[in-house]
C-alpha cells in the first residue's frame, strides 16, 4: 500500500484522558521532538534509544523534584495515531500533576495541543479516510464548544480585562512603531525610544503576575498551609491519616523548612494542601499534656487555613479561647469530630464528621477547596494553560523586543517581536492584528500627502 | 475589421498597460481599448512611482516581467531610496517622474511589442455568452468578439468630479466619464459601490519662491526600480517641502459651507491616508501646520504638483488658501484640484487570478476592485493580464502566496477582507515583511516569471548569477578569519569591541557597529577578492549575514503557516454539508469562497474552531 508521507509538525501535548479524577490520566505528545523533548523530563531508561512500542517505568522530574512515577509508551513515525513520533505518559490521574507534566512539556518546548489537534494531525497524516474523518469532526465540534466556554469563563473578569488593555497599549506602541515605518516620509511625531522601553517594562510587570497566578490558581505550588488545631483526643491525628489516606488523594511526606519539622501533603481538585507541624500532631498522640498552647500558636500563624478541631463541650470551649486570638484575615474552619457518637450539635457553622468512620470526609474536602478557590476568584488568576503558554511566549517576544532595543536595532525588526507579543496575545483574545494597527494609526494620526 | 482577440483589454491606465504587454508577451493576440490614445499610461494622481510598500511592489513587477519599473527608470526625474536609515524590508525606492515622458515611454513599449493592437473607443457593454465573456460592445455599435476580458476602468465608471458646489460627469478633469458597463455589471449580479479620491491644484512653478521652502534632492547615487540594466539619473531635479499654517486653514474653512465632502453630496468614502486638506484641519484640529511637497511634474515643464494639498473646495478658496502658505505668495494657478467620485465593484467577488466569481473569463485590475495607487493598479494588471492569457490557454492559474510577493498580500486581502476604503499597501500589511523587500524581489520571483514565459532569459541569467554570488560570499565570509593583533586597532577605531580570538569576518559583519564596507576594510585581500562581485550580489551577502536570525524567524512562521496555505478547498465545496461549522462562518465561507485553509483562516469571522473543522473534512 502506497502510505503518503508523514509531515513531522511541531510537538503538542495534551491530556488524552477524560479529564476529571480518575486512577489514572494518559498525556500524549505528538510531532517533531516529541521523544526528546518526553527524554528530558524522564528518568529511566533512555527513550531516544527506545524502540518504538515499547513501555518504561521511571519517573517525571522537575530538576530534582520528583512530580510522579509513570509509565510511558514509546510509538516511532509512522507507527503511531498521528503517524509522528509519539509518546504516551500514563501517570497518577491528579489534576496537580497532570498540569505539572504538561508544564514541564511547554517547557522543554512542546505547544499545548488545540481541540482536536491530534485528530486533525492523523487525518492530515493519512492516518483516517474522509468517512471516518466525518464521524471524528463531530467529536471536535464538541471538543471545541467546551473549550469555548472554558475560555469564556477565563474571561470573565480581571483576566479579559487586564488582558484587553494591555493589548491596547501594546496596539498602540506597535502602530507608534509601523507609523515610523510606514510613514516616515510625512511629518509625524516618532515613536520614543524610552517610551518604548517604558511601556514594555510595564507591560512586562503586568505580565509577570499573570503568569506567576498560573502557580497559584492551579496548583498553589508551595501548598496551601493548613493547621488543624484542638484539644489532646479529639482526633487530629486519625483525622489527618483519614484525609491523606483517602485513595485518590496523592501524599507525600516532604522535608519542611526546618529539619524536624515533617509535612504532609495532600493534593485536592490540583489545589496542594500542605498540614503544619503534622509531627506535632502525631507526638501528641501519647505525650497528653505536652501539646502546649505555644506550639499550636506558631501553627496557626503559618496557616492560611486554620481547622479548629473539636468533640463535646470541653474542647469546644477550649478552642474557642484560641480562636479568639487568631487574626481576622484567617480563614476558619470549624469541625466537630465523632458525630457518630455523640448527637449533640455544638455549633450550627461547624462541620459534623466523623475521622474513624470517614463521615463526612468529602464535605470537608469540598470546603478546604472552596475557601482557596474564594481567594483565588478575588484576584486575576490564569487556570487555563494555553492561556498560560501564550502569555509566557508573549514575555518573551516582549523581552526581544527589550533586547532589540538596547541593541539598538531599527523599527522594523522591533516591530517583528512585537508582532509577535501581539499574536500570542491574539491567540487567548481570538483577534487579529494586521487591521487593529491600521485603524489604530488612521484614528490617531493625521497622516497622507 | 477585426479578428477575434485572445484578450481584450479595456483601460490603459497602469493597470491596463501591464495586462496588455504581459498577456500579449506570453503569446496572446491582445487589443488595448481605451477612450483616448493621447493618455495611454497617465499618471492622474502625483507625478511619482514607488515610496514605502509601493517601491516594493514595482520592484515584483519588474521581477515578473512586467514593464512599470523600466518605464519609471527611464523617466525618472529623481530618484531616493526612503527608509535607508531602517532595516533592508524598508528600504524602499521612489522616484519622481516626468509626467508626459512617462505616458509617452508606456505608449512606446506598447507599440513595440508586436501582439498588441490598439482601438480609441469607449466600451459600453461586454458580450457574455454561456456565462463567459466572449468580447465587447463600444460606443460606435462595434462588436469585438474575444476569449476573454480584462476591465481596468479606473475612476472612469459614471466617474463625478466635485470642485466646490459644481459637479460634472468625468472620468479626469477634461475627460468624459465611462458609463454603461456598471448597469450592465449590476444586471449580471455583481455588487456595486462608490469611492471617492482626489487630487490637489497644479501650479506655475515660475510662481513659487523656493528660498522659502526646504530643498529636499534626491539621493546623490540614484537607483532605479528595474532588474534589468537601465541608466541611471546624472542629474536630478529637487522637490520642495513647505507647511500650511493656521492663516492657511483660515481661509480653508471659509469654503467648508461650499466643501462636497462636509455637504454629504459626496457620498463615496475616500482613503483615511490620503485625506484633503479640509480632511485633515478638520479631524485634526489641533495640528497647526501640515506638511506640503512641492514636485515638479517633469523636465522641461513649469507645472508643479502641490502634493499634500488634495481639496475638492471652491477654485478661488483653493487659490487664496494656496497664497498664505510659505513660498506660494504670488502663486499662479494652472488647474484647481478636484475630488471625483466613482464606481467599484468590491473585490471579494473575485478570484484569487483576479478573475470574476459571476462571470468566466472575466478579470478586474486596478481601482475598479476599490485599490488606490499606480503600483497597486500595475500589479493587478500584471496578474490579471498572466491569468487572462493562461486561462485561455487553459494553462493553471497563476497565484503568488503572501509569503512571497507584497502582490500576493494585496490580492489576498483584497479577496478575502474586501475593502471599505481604496486600498493602498503598506508594509504594516505584510506578515513576513521581512521576506518580502525591494532587493530580492528578483530572488523571489523571476524564476515564476520566467516559467511562465513572461521574464526573458536575461532576466533568469542575472538573477542566478546574482544567487551563486551571494552564495560565494557568505561562504567566503565564514572562511576568512582574522587574527586579534591585525585588527583590534581598527575595531577600536571602528567604535566597536575587539576580538580576544581568531574571528571570522562573517561574525564581525553581525555586528550592528560595521557594515561590509568596514568589514572590508579589515582585510585587504577580500576586499580586493570582493571587488569582482556585482553590486546587488554583495548588498545581498551583507543583508543575510547581518539579519540572519530575524530572516530565519520569519522563514520558520511561513513554514509553520504553509501547510495551511497548501490545503486547497475544491471550488464547490458545500460548506451546508459540514455541520460542525459555527453559523457566522459557515456564512462568511460561502460568500468568499476561499481557494485554501490559509485563506479561508483569514476571513473575518470564521473561527480557529471553524477552521479545524474544514482541515478534518478536506484533507490534503
Amino acid at each position: 500500500m502506497n502510505q503518503p508521507t508523514v509531515f513531522q509538525q511541531e510537538a503538542i501535548c495534551a491530556l488524552a484522558t477524560p479529564s476529571g479524577v480518575g486512577a489514572i490520566a494518559v498525556i500524549r505528545v505528538s510531532g517533531q521532538g516529541a521523544i526528546d523533548i518526553v527524554n528530558t523530563i524522564f528518568k529511566g531508561k533512555d527513550l531516544t534509544q527506545a524502540e518504538s512500542h515499547t513501555v518504561h517505568f521511571g519517573t517525571i522530574r522537575d530538576g530534582s523534584t520528583l512530580v510522579d512515577d509513570v509509565l510511558v509508551t514509546v510509538f516511532r513515525t509512522p507507527r503511531s495515531f498521528t503517524r509522528e513520533d509519539a509518546i504516551e505518559i500514563s501517570c497518577h490521574g491528579s489534576d496537580y500533576i497532570i498540569r505539572q507534566i504538561i508544564k514541564l512539556l511547554v517547557k522543554q518546548g512542546a505547544r499545548v495541543a488545540r481541540p482536536g489537534e491530534f485528530t486533525q494531525r492523523a487525518f492530515l497524516n493519512g492516518q483516517f479516510d474522509l468517512v471516518q474523518a466525518e464521524a471524528v469532526a463531530d467529536l471536535i465540534a464538541a471538543d471545541s464548544e467546551a473549550s469555548h466556554r472554558t475560555a469564556l469563563n477565563q474571561l470573565r473578569g480581571g483576566f479579559s480585562k487586564k488582558l484587553a488593555s494591555l493589548r491596547e497599549e501594546l496596539i498602540h506602541f506597535a502602530s507608534l512603531v509601523e507609523l515610523e515605518l510606514d510613514f516616515g516620509e510625512e511629518d509625524v511625531e516618532f515613536a520614543q525610544r524610552d517610551d518604548l522601553r517604558n511601556l514594555i517594562q510595564s507591560l512586562q510587570k503586568t505580565i509577570a503576575p499573570l503568569i506567576e497566578s498560573f502557580d497559584y490558581g492551579n496548583a498553589i505550588k508551595d501548598g496551601v498551609p493548613v493547621a488543624i488545631i484542638g484539644s489532646p483526643n479529639v482526633g487530629k491525628s486519625t483525622l489527618l491519616n483519614a484525609l491523606l489516606n483517602e485513595e485518590k488523594a496523592i501524599v507525600t511526606s516532604i522535608a519542611g523548612t526546618t529539619r524536624d519539622v515533617i509535612e504532609d501533603t495532600m493534593v485536592l481538585n490540583g489545589l496542594k494542601f500542605r498540614f503544619i507541624d503534622t509531627a506535632g500532631i502525631r507526638e501528641t498522640q501519647d505525650l497528653v499534656e505536652s501539646m502546649g498552647i505555644e506550639r499550636s500558636r506558631k501553627a496557626m500563624e503559618k496557616a492560611d487555613i486554620v481547622l479548629l478541631l473539636f468533640d463535646s463541650p470541653e474542647t469546644f470551649a477550649d478552642i474557642q479561647v484560641l480562636a479568639e486570638s487568631l487574626p481576622v484575615d484567617k480563614r476558619v474552619l470549624w469541625v466537630q469530630n465523632k458525630v457518630d457518637v455523640s448527637e449533640l450539635r455544638l455549633m450550627d457553622d461547624a462541620l459534623p464528621i466523623s475521622a474513624q468512620s470517614h463521615l463526612g470526609l468529602e464535605e470537608l474536602k469540598d470546603t478546604l477547596v472552596a475557601q482557596v478557590q474564594k481567594q483565588a476568584a478575588s484576584d486575576t488568576v490564569v487556570t487555563n494553560l494555553r492561556h498560560y503558554e501564550h502569555l509566557v511566549k508573549t514575555q518573551n517576544a516582549l523581552e526581544d523586543v527589550l533586547n532589540g532595543l538596547d541593541m539598538g536595532i531599527t523599527g522594523d525588526f522591533l516591530a517583528q517581536d512585537i508582532r509577535l507579543a501581539l499574536h500570542h496575545l491574539g491567540e487567548i483574545t481570538g483577534t487579529i492584528v494586521n487591521d487593529d494597527l491600521l485603524a489604530n494609526i488612521f484614528s490617531k494620526f493625521c497622516i497622507g500627502k | 475589421m477585426f479578428p477575434e482577440y485572445d484578450v481584450i483589454v479595456v483601460g490603459a491606465g497602469h493597470a491596463g498597460c501591464e495586462a496588455a504587454a504581459a498577456a500579449a508577451n506570453m503569446g496572446s493576440k491582445v487589443l488595448l481599448i481605451t477612450m483616448n490614445m493621447q493618455t495611454i499610461a497617465q499618471m492622474s494622481c502625483n507625478p511619482a512611482m514607488g515610496g514605502v510598500a509601493k517601491g516594493q511592489i514595482v520592484r515584483e513587477v519588474d521581477a515578473l516581467g512586467g514593464q512599470s519599473g523600466i518605464v519609471s527608470d527611464r523617466t525618472m526625474i529623481q530618484f531616493r531610496m526612503l527608509n535607508r536609515s531602517k532595516g533592508p524590508a524598508m528600504w524602499s525606492p521612489r522616484c519622481q517622474s516626468d509626467r508626459m515622458l512617462f505616458a509617452q515611454e508606456w505608449r512606446q513599449i506598447l507599440e513595440d511589442t508586436p501582439n498588441v493592437d490598439f482601438w480609441q473607443d469607449t466600451v459600453k457593454e461586454i458580450i457574455v455568452k454561456d456565462n463567459r465573456a466572449a468580447g465587447v460592445k463600444t460606443s460606435l455599435s462595434i462588436e469585438i468578439k474575444s476569449k476573454s476580458v480584462v476591465l481596468t476602468n479606473g475612476t472612469f465608471l459614471n466617474g463625478l468630479i466635485h470642485i466646490g458646489e459644481k459637479n460634472f460627469g468625468g472620468g479626469r478633469t477634461g475627460e468624459k466619464a465611462a458609463t454603461g458597463i456598471t448597469e450592465q455589471l449590476k444586471e449580471l449580479g455583481f455588487e456595486y459601490g462608490r469611492m471617492k479620491t482626489g487630487t490637489p491644484p497644479r501650479v506655475d512653478g515660475r510662481s513659487l519662491d523656493y528660498t522659502k521652502m526646504e530643498e529636499q534632492p534626491g539621493d546623490e547615487e540614484a537607483g532605479g526600480f528595474s532588474y534589468k540594466e537601465t541608466k541611471r539619473l546624472t542629474k536630478q531635479r529637487s522637490c520642495w517641502i513647505t507647511y500650511t499654517n493656521e492663516d492657511v486653514h483660515g481661509v480653508l474653512r471659509t469654503g467648508f459651507d461650499k466643501s462636497p465632502m462636509f455637504s454629504g453630496r459626496i457620498k463615496g468614502l475616500g482613503p483615511r491616508y490620503c485625506p484633503s486638506v479640509e480632511d485633515k484641519i478638520n479631524r485634526f484640529a489641533d495640528k497647526d501646520r501640515h506638511q506640503i511637497f512641492v514636485e515638479p511634474e517633469g523636465w522641461n515643464t513649469v507645472e508643479v504638483y502641490v502634493n499634500g494639498f488634495s481639496t475638492s473646495l471652491p477654485e478661488d478658496v483653493q487659490y487664496n488658501a494656496l497664497r498664505k502658505i510659505p513660498g506660494f505668495e504670488n502663486v499662479r494657478m494652472f488647474r484647481p484640484g478636484y475630488a471625483i467620485e466613482y464606481d467599484f465593484f468590491p473585490p471579494t467577488q473575485l478570484k484569487l487570478t483576479l478573475e470574476t466569481q459571476l462571470i468566466d473569463n472575466l478579470f478586474f485590475a486596478g481601482q475598479i476592485n476599490g485599490t488606490t495607487g499606480y503600483e497597486e493598479a500595475a500589479c493587478q494588471g500584471l496578474i490579471a493580464g498572466i491569468n487572462a492569457h493562461r486561462k485561455v490557454n487553459e494553462e493553471e492559474a497563476f497565484i503568488l502566496k503572501r509569503s512571497e510577493a507584497y502582490i500576493g498580500v494585496l490580492i489576498d486581502d483584497l479577496i478575502n477582507k474586501g475593502t471599505e476604503e481604496p486600498y493602498r499597501m503598506f508594509t504594516s500589511r505584510a506578515e513576513y515583511r521581512t521576506l518580502l523587500r525591494q532587493d530580492n524581489a528578483d530572488i523571489r520571483l523571476t524564476e515564476k516569471g520566467y516559467n511562465i514565459g513572461l521574464a526573458d532569459e536575461e532576466r533568469l541569467t542575472n538573477v542566478r548569477e546574482k544567487v551563486a554570488q551571494t552564495d560565494e560570499l557568505i561562504q567566503e565570509l565564514m572562511q576568512v578569519k582574522v587574527q586579534p593583533e591585525d585588527v583590534n586597532p581598527k575595531l577600536e577605531e571602528l567604535g566597536t569591541s575587539s576580538i580576544r580570538e581568531k574571528t571570522s569576518l562573517y561574525q564581525l559583519l553581525k555586528r550592528p557597529q560595521l557594515d561590509m564596507t568596514q568589514v572590508k576594510s579589515l582585510q585587504p585581500q577580500f576586499a580586493n577578492w570582493v571587488s569582482r562581485f556585482k553590486k546587488d550580489a554583495v548588498e545581498q551577502a551583507e543583508i543575510h549575514v547581518k539579519y540572519d536570525s530575524y530572516i530565519e524567524k520569519e522563514r520558520l512562521m511561513v513554514e509553520k503557516m504553509s501547510r495551511m496555505e497548501d490545503l486547497l478547498i475544491i471550488d464547490n465545496f458545500n460548506y451546508d454539508n459540514v455541520a460542525a461549522l459555527s453559523f457566522e462562518g459557515r456564512e462568511k465561507l460561502k460568500r468568499a469562497r476561499p481557494h485554501t485553509i490559509g485563506q479561508a483562516s483569514r476571513i473575518s469571522g470564521v473561527s480557529p474552531s471553524d477552521i479545524s473543522v474544514l482541515m478534518i473534512y478536506l484533507g490534503r
